[in-house]
């Protein structure tokens, strides 16, 4: 074990897995200088085949993506800003998503697409959004949240080896921070959720960014005698509905915390398949801490209007057990 | 352009090569033409049926490990491409012995295994996905090339110049084959569509104007791009302009409910112009073939569409159960 910024892990993924297959190769915007910041010193050790900047065309870019795949390689897109999905999105989700199906499963798309997420550094509405629930409506795409350094290592290099589209979710503003990250060959299995604390009086599910929020509010809870489940789903699709399911079943409440705005979030999937699937688990409703129905302003006090803090899930989590 | 080495024209070989092929586009195309008519197709067909040489003159010059994307006009190339005509009919009537089980229909052709990457719903959809593969077809410096198959509509999508763009700047093997059929969808592509559109490529590759209707034309302009392509010196473009005899869609009269959008007088000029008949004609004239010949292939390709129908309307329907498999490799949806 050893301490890594969240930024280096998928960095030390990226090196590892170019290394380990020579058939990976990464481009996008301003990667060569790696302006994000998680693609530094990859243009010198691979040279420009293998990582190349490209023009700002993402319409283009997740299609070339989709083609360069299906010739047999396995290619990471580097999107920069998850907001670009929508620019780039004809081929993600006419292509990219459906064509294994359209073909009969004549071909296998590895392509991992890399974008950061998120709001709360007042990058105003076009670089700040959680984009991830148009992803997991598309089909055919894998959705990755990891929400620490190690996750984000082990989710990554499991999704460049992977045969299937990929989107990893890079929580932005978030790579500075340490966390402990195994040594060695670190994979995550997708659909695999982790407990990051167990409690017997409520199930927290938060997705990506906003686990650091939930550890706080379970900090706080805790201090008034509630004993917080905490689990993070660490990829929406495949979503492991089990863990989730047995987690209800044990305190019978339910929070969940997403920064994706409420319409059809990711929050609302969960919340779904809970009243589905562990409707007599329940003893009170369902609570979605999300960001309301509004784009991202660029105020930082504004910005904090809407985004989910550790007070209001600790309040949602009362509420629930009060109800 | 300037004219290339080794570009004499097609050998008399070759010729009846492309005419056999364009013949049994034209022959499978009426078959679905008339399966679509009488209610057999359970979905659209965009029938190629006028631009036979645009396929058959690029593809001519492919080996079977070249990329080729398509459009939602797509049975041409996909049997130019050297596509089973069988394993194509009974994916438009949706078999699971379909060359994609029945999931993707007539819009969505593709045999991997011969480069087709597919026929394609969205207008301009293939441009990228031929240049990505061109661009892995430089990285593996193999000879491979791709050639994206589109139309004057696709010209006025975004892609198009950005393709361009990326295929220039990388030089990348790949083969920008613009069939100006004269119609986006159901609107006149004169009506929308400002300039030239080959004006348009000449700002970043060469750019050749062509006779579509003539499939010598195009093979020889198909030979420079082939040529440039392989030898490393990046994309060419290539307009075809030819002519879209049928409608849209096959559907398309109960669609306008009346409505026109062109004079049947400019459908009957052109159809005078059929790319087949003229080659048949060429044959003739210049004693290639004699019309025993071309009448024996005819009667082979009767053969070979009546099978495919055969085929195709005996095979078992597709599995419903089958699309949760092919979300993803290696796991159920």
């Amino acid at each position: 074990m050893a301490k890594k910024r969240y930024i280096q892990a998928i960095n030390d993924a990226l090196f590892e897995e170019m290394e380990r297959d020579p058939k990976v190769i990464l481009f996008g915007e301003d990667v060569e200088l790696a302006i994000m910041g998680d693609t530094r010193g990859l243009l010198a050790k691979f040279g420009r085949d293998r990582i190349r900047n490209t023009p700002i065309c993402e319409a283009t870019l997740t299609g070339m993506a989709v083609g360069a795949a299906a010739a047999g390689y396995r290619v990471i897109l580097h999107l920069m800003f998850s907001n670009f999905i929508y620019t780039g999105f004809d081929a993600i989700a006419n292509q990219m998503g459906k064509l294994r199906l359209m073909t009969g499963g004549q071909l296998k798309l590895p392509i991992t697409v890399l974008c950061g997420y998120g709001g709360g550094r007042s990058t105003a509405a076009q670089h700040s959004d959680t984009p991830y629930p148009v992803l997991m409506n598309v089909g055919g795409i894998h959705v990755l949240t990891p929400s620490n350094a190690a996750d984000a290592k082990g989710l990554l290099k499991q999704a460049i080896r992977g045969d299937n589209p990929s989107f990893f979710m890079e929580a932005s503003g978030r790579g500075g921070e340490m966390a402990e990250v195994p040594d060695g060959d670190h994979l995550v299995p997708f659909g695999s959720a982790a407990i990051l604390r167990e409690g017997k009086d409520a199930t927290v599910v938060a997705i990506g960014h906003m686990v650091k929020f939930a550890l706080e509010a379970a900090d706080q809870l805790a201090k008034q005698g509630v004993a917080v489940e905490l689990v993070d789903p660490r990829t929406l699709v495949p979503l492991d509905e089990a863990a989730i399911i047995r987690s209800v079943q044990k305190t019978g409440h339910l929070v969940v915390v997403d920064e994706a705005r409420d319409r059809c979030s990711a929050a609302s999937q969960i919340a779904a398949v809970i009243a589905d699937k562990a409707f007599g688990a329940l003893k009170g409703p369902i609570k979605r801490v999300t960001v309301p129905n509004v784009a991202m302003p660029y105020a930082a006090i504004a910005e904090r209007r809407l985004l989910p803090n550790p007070t209001s899930i600790a309040e949602a989590v009362t509420t629930a057990l009060a109800a | 352009m300037t004219t290339r080495r080794n570009n004499s024209g097609p050998t008399d070989g070759q010729l009846l090569g492309m005419y056999e092929r364009m013949l049994l586009i034209r022959r499978i195309e009426e078959r679905l033409r008339d399966d679509s008519a009488t209610g057999k197709l359970p979905g659209a067909v965009h029938l190629y049926i006028g631009q036979e040489a645009c396929g058959v003159g690029v593809c001519a010059h492919l080996e079977e490990t070249d990329w080729v994307t398509s459009t939602h006009r797509g049975h041409g190339h996909f049997l130019a491409k050297g596509g089973e005509p069988k394993a194509m009919m009974a994916e438009i009537w949706a078999k699971r012995t379909g060359v994609c089980k029945g999931m993707g229909g007539s819009m969505h052709v593709a045999d991997l295994s011969k480069g087709i990457l597919g026929a394609n719903g969205i207008v301009g959809g293939g441009l990228a996905i031929a240049a990505g593969a061109a661009f892995a077809a430089k990285l593996d410096g193999n000879g491979r090339i791709a050639v994206c198959f589109f139309g004057d509509g696709a010209s006025n999508q975004g892609v198009f110049m950005e393709t361009m763009n990326v295929a220039t700047l990388w030089r990348l093997p790949l083969i920008f084959m613009c069939e100006n059929n004269q119609f986006s969808e159901f609107t006149p592509s004169k009506e929308v569509t400002a300039g030239e559109i080959a004006d348009r490529a000449r700002a970043f590759m060469p750019a050749t104007v062509v006779d579509g209707n003539d499939v010598i034309a195009v093979w020889r302009a198909a030979a420079d791009a082939v040529d440039r392509a392989r030898s490393g010196e990046g994309p060419t473009f290539i307009e075809a302009k030819t002519y879209r005899i049928r409608g849209h869609i096959e559907a398309e009269p109960m669609m306008l409910g009346g409505g026109k959008y062109r004079d049947d007088v400019e459908i009957q000029e052109w159809t005078k112009k059929c790319p087949i008949a003229r080659l048949r004609a060429h044959l003739l004239e210049t004693r290639t073939a004699p019309a025993a010949a071309l009448d024996d292939i005819e009667a082979s390709i009767h053969g070979i569409v009546t099978d495919a129908a055969a085929y195709a309307e005996a095979g078992e329907p597709a599995d419903p159960e089958l699309g949760f498999d092919l979300m993803f490799a290696g796991a159920r949806a």
